[in-house]
């Protein structure tokens, strides 16, 4: 699908619509005789939601750890914009991918703002000299930090609590404010893992706005979840990971409707089931009106009504 | 403690008792009991406590308070006022912006604890109580009255959780305990204080010139105790005199207002530290002082890598010894196997320059290890520096270092001519030997504080503090983890070695024994990091009063004698169990170390 939004607040690490920004390919990843990624390709484009879900286990962190640098792959390589990643994963995040964590990550005992200003490390340069000298140039570096740091907080709605301590946030402000920490590297691809996990109705509803906000600034955003409804909703693609392996990939309809992924997520179906057609139908039928009550991106997830096998 | 068994029984009903004291006088009675008695305390410093002058400080003068009798009319002035305040006595409000009672409490438990101390001492050293004069008995029975009626002062009682009817008897002896630990809490818990009101900037920074002033001359007290007696009496004091002030939320007030005006403050502090020379008459004290700064200084080049990096470095006085040997072997000493004699900007630069080496090279390779692996090397780094020093005499090894004999005969530095080996008289004042080395020693303290202030507030210092909340987390945030810990390492390492240049000057020789890993004088690795983590890691202020007191205790209390790590160790784990954040907290790690606490959302720069 190719995204219709008008690109009017460009983020700084975003490129032309369209153009491949990550590019997996044959990724697979051991640890000793356990192969937890075998040869997963994946693309995303700029502008793109893509989703990323599979069973407990099947490999998706693992599969994200490979992309951030936290594990070198086995095989396979991965390329950002055209140039394979390094291993390190803060040069990973200097090259433009950022990420966060599906056990919230922050420095807690950081403020709100410094959580952001730490984000905005790789884009800034001032070194210790430069710190201890206190010249005009840290000044203007430090200041420029600070109002990037403080738009990001506005953005994400964090603001006015840009003096508390991370620690002292609620939940769900606590995964935005990781949001707000990896959108600050400027990144051109961003890595969600489970953002809505342990999160309520309205705050994940509160998550998918924000998310389509970033997308619509230009950045292209790979997630990982476990909560359907989200992911069917936000995603223009999905890919499903099962025990390692890429199952399917493809718009949510498809994916949705395939007989695997049901299998693989609920168990196989019996033969002849006379209640797992009315089922599938139902839940289906139930998902697409959720999402056609929702958004826009309910004109995307309609055509998945013709799904009821 | 038999009122609490009353207390637990009567929340059974929860009615709205009113609030009572930890004993059972009527409020108003006690109140008046805490301010009569401190009065006649203050009054009774002025009796004889004793019939001889045997006993240190001369306790037997009329009308002229002495030695630990100063102490505590200080305290029992103290305790007045706050009673006073707390009657709510017109122009004494601003004493007791948090409430009076709880600082009424610890001011005359203070000059209680005094008062007893100096009575019971006065009966030890002479042998039974027959040596105390009247005012001895007067002094213990007015602190005693003082005391009880403070704790007779009303304050808000915990509501006990209420029993599990399955509780064995093991179990609701806990829980009784528990309860009853949690009233003596708040026995002496304060209110949180009402904000400072807005001054006029002149006003600020008056008081600030007030509070340096009144630092300047219990630090100036502190150092100059002549026996023992007076200087427990001192730590007594002080500490209940302390935290009288900080139930008053008189300190909360003064932090937010140098909070306010942070430079002033440090420049004011060192202006003040500089004062210090002048106090004294003799060269005695200078002694200490300067001793007091060289090892302060490390500890708050330690802070950088501990408080703010989080790098556990257990052999950082070896960085101190780099620096220390390289002036020593430039400095023209006899010993020195080279003949050179460097000027003194040159040996500072040597110094600096090898520490730093050696930081890098000693941080290179283990900086990849996290945690007590770093530890673990940087111990055996610390050893091996002083093993491999004891060896290059000549004949185990390189005749570098002169062995277990070290660089001897330091001589003294002169500094575009000026001698700091000779007496200098300024204004009036004589400036002996160890105050010129203070002076020198205090540049050398304000270019350290400059540096851990601005590199702790800026994209670096940031980085440093990430890494040490959630090290993965910070890689994922593009912090080049490896190379900003070696930042903090080296930057650490060469802060030390700049302290250690002065040092081999002040010290005349540098030997391996003088950097051990855990002595009885400090600086040694483990006083060093004992300082940071005493006075509060991540602090400016911490590390320095950490390393004031750990200086001066062991110094002062020499009848402790071979007991003296043993109390020290004792002091740590209770100081760690009761107040891990330090006696200077950080405000991230008080937070970090009571989360039970309500403590407020907002972090706010408070403490230079």
């Amino acid at each position: 699908m190719t995204t219709d939004t008008t690109t009017k607040d460009t983020a700084p690490g975003a490129s032309a619509p369209g153009t491949t920004v990550l590019d997996a390919r044959g990724v697979t990843m051991r640890f000793g005789g356990l192969t937890a990624v075998r040869d997963v390709d994946l693309t995303v484009s700029s502008g793109e939601i893509v989703g990323l879900i599979g069973p407990n286990g099947a490999g998706k962190t693992t599969f994200f750890n490979c992309l951030t640098g936290l594990y070198v792959p086995t095989e396979g390589e991965v390329r950002y914009k055209g140039k394979v990643l390094p291993p390190k994963s803060f040069k990973v995040t200097a090259a433009g991918i950022a990420r966060t964590f599906q056990n919230i990550r922050l420095f807690a005992n950081m403020t709100v703002l410094e959580n952001v200003l730490v984000g905005r490390h790789t884009r800034t340069k001032e070194g210790f000299w430069s710190a201890v000298l206190r010249g005009p140039g840290f000044h203007k570096a430090e200041a420029a930090s600070r109002e990037r740091a403080t738009e990001l907080l506005e953005f994400v709605g964090l603001a006015a609590k840009a003096d508390h301590l991370a620690r002292n946030l609620p939940y769900g402000e606590q995964r935005k404010l990781e949001i707000a920490r990896a959108l600050a590297s400027e990144p051109g691809l961003l890595l969600l893992d489970e953002p809505t996990a342990g999160m309520n109705p309205q705050e994940t509803r509160a998550a998918e706005e924000l998310i389509f906000a970033i997308r619509d600034q230009g950045t292209a955003v790979l997630v990982i979840e476990h909560d359907m409804r989200f992911i069917f909703n936000l995603c223009d693609r999905v890919a499903v990971l099962v025990q390692g392996q890429k199952l399917i990939e493809g718009d949510p309809a498809t994916v949705q409707g395939d007989e695997r992924v049901i299998a693989a997520y609920i168990g196989e179906p019996l033969e002849n089931d006379p209640g797992a057609a009315e089922a599938a139908e139902v839940e289906a039928a139930e998902a697409a009106a959720e999402a056609e009550a929702e958004d826009e991106a309910a004109t995307d997830a309609a055509p998945g009504k013709e799904n009821d096998r | 403690m038999t009122t609490q068994t009353t207390a637990s029984t009567t929340a059974a009903a929860p009615a709205a008792t009113t609030p009572t004291g930890l004993i059972g006088i009527p409020p108003h009675i006690g109140r008046a009991l805490a301010t009569g008695g401190s009065v006649l305390a203050v009054i009774s410093t002025f009796l004889a406590w004793t019939w001889t002058s045997a006993f240190p400080g001369n306790l037997t003068v009329y009308g002229y308070p002495g030695g630990l009798q100063v102490l505590v009319l200080v305290g029992g002035a103290l305790a007045t006022l706050f009673a006073l305040a707390s009657y709510g006595v017109k122009g004494l409000g601003w004493l007791t912006p948090a409430g009076a009672d709880a600082a009424v409490k610890y001011a005359t438990l203070g000059t209680f604890a005094t008062a007893w101390y100096t009575v019971l001492a006065i009966s030890f050293d002479l042998g039974g109580l027959v040596n105390l004069e009247p005012g001895g008995y007067v002094v213990a029975a007015a602190t005693l009255i003082a005391l009880l009626g403070a704790l007779a002062l009303p304050f808000e009682r915990p509501e006990p959780d209420p029993f599990d009817p399955d509780d064995t008897g093991w179990e609701r002896f806990k829980h009784n305990t528990g309860h009853n630990l949690a009233i003596l809490r708040a026995a002496f818990a304060a209110g949180s204080p009402r904000p400072v009101r807005a001054l006029p900037s002149y006003a600020e920074i008056l008081i600030i010139v007030a509070v340096l002033a009144l630092a300047l001359v219990v630090f100036t007290y502190g150092i100059g105790t002549e026996y023992d007696e007076l200087f427990v009496g001192f730590l007594i004091t002080a500490g209940f005199g302390f935290s009288a002030l900080h139930r008053s939320g008189l300190i909360t007030q003064a932090s937010q207002i140098t909070a306010r005006h942070q430079n002033i403050t440090v420049c004011g502090a060192f202006i003040a530290a500089a004062c210090f020379p002048f106090t004294q008459t003799d060269d005695q004290y200078a002694t200490l002082g300067v001793y007091i700064l060289i090892f302060a200084t490390v500890a708050l080049g330690l802070n950088i890598v501990v408080g703010l990096a989080g790098l556990l470095d257990l052999g950082y006085v070896a960085f101190l010894g780099v620096g220390a040997y390289a002036a020593a072997l430039v400095s023209g000493s006899p010993s020195s196997p080279f003949g050179v004699h460097f000027p003194f900007w040159a040996a500072v630069l040597v110094g600096a320059v090898a520490s730093l080496v050696f930081g890098v090279l000693i941080g290179a390779p283990t900086l990849r290890l996290r945690g007590d692996y770093l530890a673990i090397v940087t111990l055996g780094f610390g050893e091996i520096f002083r093993i491999a020093v004891n060896n290059t005499d000549g004949t185990s090894g390189p005749d570098l270092t002169n062995g277990s004999n070290g660089i001897a005969s330091i001589p003294d530095l002169k500094i575009l001519g000026f001698d700091l080996g000779v007496q200098h008289e300024i204004a009036g004042f004589t400036i002996g030997r160890f105050a010129n080395y203070f002076f020198l020693m205090l540049l050398i303290t304000a270019v350290v504080v400059l540096v851990f202030r601005r590199s702790g507030d800026s994209r670096i210092g940031r980085a440093w503090v990430a890494i040490r909340e959630d090290e993965t987390a910070a890689l994922a945030m593009g912090i080049n983890g490896f190379r900003v810990k070696l930042i903090a390492f080296a930057v650490g390492a060469t802060l030390a070695g700049l302290a250690g240049t002065v040092q081999a000057h002040v010290t005349y020789t540098v030997t391996p024994e003088q950097y051990l890993f855990a002595g009885t004088t400090p600086p040694n690795s483990a006083f060093l990091l004992a300082a940071v983590v005493l006075g509060g890691m991540g602090t400016i202020a911490g590390p320095l009063i950490g390393a004031a007191l750990l200086f001066l205790i062991p110094n002062k209390l020499q009848f402790l004698g071979d007991f003296q790590l043993l109390a020290f160790g004792i002091a740590l784990v209770l100081l760690m169990r009761f107040r891990p954040e330090g006696l200077i907290p950080n405000r991230r790690r008080q937070l970090e170390f009571h989360e039970e606490d309500d403590a407020p959302a907002v972090l706010s720069k408070t403490g230079a």
